[in-house]
């Protein structure tokens, strides 16, 4: 709903179409507590959010005009408000495209669209952040300043400021959902509603013809996929299950389908990007009995580290390395990273050790203890290190 | 650090089309380099075969090749960085050609314009 005012305010107002948004949700909630629920409840909304808008405006001008002699916006000229289920989607593809505005940080980007797109509060951010609900604050209104410095026009989106804008939006999802599956919280309904949100915006995307590009379905696809095991890769405390022991009977079927189908939607065109071949990747981890697995996964391993560096995908890949040559051969490998500051690092190097070397295992397996902040991780380690002692 | 092109050489032009087998590890020698972050550039493979490969000498006289007047040609390069040439040389000694189909690799620092 603030998307869809936002369409008529500019996001000068944003503010102004919140307070309207949220007053109407007020009322609906008091009116339909003692009256009954309408027949048509959106249009309810919307009528009444249209009344109020009307109201303000009304307000404002007699303020305006009579007391400081000023022009004001014309609100008359403004189309009447429309409602339809087009409409509101692209007032919302148009509101990511606002958000998801280059001058903010990534994660100053990702609290802003969850506060306007998913609706979230400051508390629910605060949680997903794990920080304050000061610094979160602080953040969206740094984040809602810069906007309004940059000037930008929520309207109806042409095909050049699409095109320009489209990776930093797909990044800001991107990011969006790996705050939700990686994160750092372990409130299980946080974390699955960080990447529902992400996915159902990821959506929007693919279901406007400017905006349905190979890039946008590989990343939907992948979302997919991830999501499949968002129930089998935590247990109710919110702990980590790994891949290996995960329940397959609670990886979901139908978002497995979903992905292949985005994934297929994906390879229109010629290119490839990071989304693509982590889409592949996680369309592989759906397959744990295929044969060629873990070649492929190294494979498509290769050639994501090659397109962008990151230590995840360094320590990933090798993993995947050790899969297919052994863990004896892909010692060497490890080891070459050299990334001594991270925790999973050393776990990596504990693993491959377990059977070669018992010390080696042992003291990097006590490196990554010392290293990480997780308490579930720390115990995961103490249990591997136990196992280890065994005569 | 510092960078360095490694420049590939290959002696026979049927050694250029790899294998499966053998561009797999050719893929792992060259992402083992770039999951370390020291893949500055990973550079292009240049065609060798007739109607891909020209020189022009000083007389503005135009030959095919240079495959058929030396007996090695590059068939590609890459930019890696490194503390040292002699850790660049290391890189260069793992790769998988040697055992594959033989050449050499010229590792060259890189003197870098602003």
């Amino acid at each position: 709903m603030t998307a869809v005012l936002c369409r008529h305010f500019g996001l000068r107002h944003i503010e102004i179409a919140e307070d309207i948004a949220s007053d109407t949700f007020l009322k609906a909630s008091e009116y339909w507590a003692l009256n009954e629920v309408p027949e048509n409840p959106t249009a309810w909304l919307y009528s009444v959010a249209k009344n109020k808008t009307k109201d303000y405006f009304k307000n404002l001008s007699v303020f305006e005009t009579k007391i400081k002699n000023k022009p004001v916006i014309n609100i008359q000229n403004e189309p009447d408000f429309e409602f339809s289920p087009e409409f509101i989607s692209d007032s919302q593809l148009a509101m990511i495209f606002a958000v998801c505005n280059p001058v903010n940080s990534n994660d100053s980007q990702i609290s802003l669209a969850l506060q306007i797109l998913c609706g979230f509060s400051v508390e629910e951010i605060a949680d997903a952040f794990l920080t304050k609900k000061e610094t979160i604050k602080k953040r969206l209104q740094r984040t809602r300043t810069n906007l309004r410095n940059d000037n930008f026009e929520i309207t109806r989106l042409n095909e050049t400021e699409i095109k320009s804008r489209l990776d930093t939006v797909l990044k800001t999802l991107y990011l969006l959902f790996n705050e939700g599956y990686f994160s750092k919280t372990s409130d299980k309904q946080i974390r699955i509603e960080l990447c529902s949100e992400a996915t159902r915006l990821a959506l929007v995307l693919t279901e406007n013809p400017l905006t349905n590009t190979a890039q946008g379905n590989a990343l939907l696809a992948l979302m997919c996929f991830q999501s499949s095991r968002l129930e089998a890769r935590t247990n109710d405390n919110g702990e980590a299950i790994l891949f290996d022991e995960q329940d397959k009977s609670l990886w979901d079927k139908s978002l497995i389908e979903r992905g292949n189908y985005y994934l297929i939607n994906a390879t229109h065109g010629n290119e490839i990007s990071k989304y693509h071949l982590e889409a592949g990747i996680a369309y592989w981890h759906t397959t744990p009995t295929d044969p060629d697995k873990w070649q492929n996964i190294l494979q498509l391993y290769n050639q994501l580290i090659l397109i962008e560096y990151s230590p995840i995908t360094a320590l990933s890949r090798t993993f995947a390395f050790a899969k297919v040559y052994g863990n004896e051969k892909a010692i060497p490998e490890a080891e070459k990273l050299n990334l001594m500051e991270s925790n999973y690092y050393h776990e990596l190097l504990g693993y491959l050790y377990s059977d070669i070397n018992t010390a080696k295992a042992i003291f990097h397996y006590k490196t990554a203890i010392n290293l990480t902040k997780s308490k579930t991780e720390k115990q995961t380690l103490k249990d591997a290190i136990k196992q280890l002692q065994k005569p | 650090m510092k960078e360095f092109a490694l420049i590939f050489r290959l002696k026979d032009i049927a050694d250029f089309k790899p294998s499966p087998e053998q561009m797999q590890e050719r893929m792992n020698w060259l992402a083992g380099i770039a999951a370390q972050n020291k893949l500055v550039d990973k550079g292009n493979t240049l065609l060798p075969v007739p109607g891909s490969a020209k020189t022009v000498k000083a007389d503005k006289a135009v030959t095919d090749g240079p495959y058929t007047e030396i007996k090695e040609f590059i068939s590609g390069y890459i930019v890696v960085k490194a503390e040292s040439i002699d850790e660049a040389v290391e890189m260069a000694k793992a790769n998988p050609i040697f055992e594959q189909v033989g050449g050499s690799i010229e590792v060259r620092e890189v003197l870098k314009r602003d």
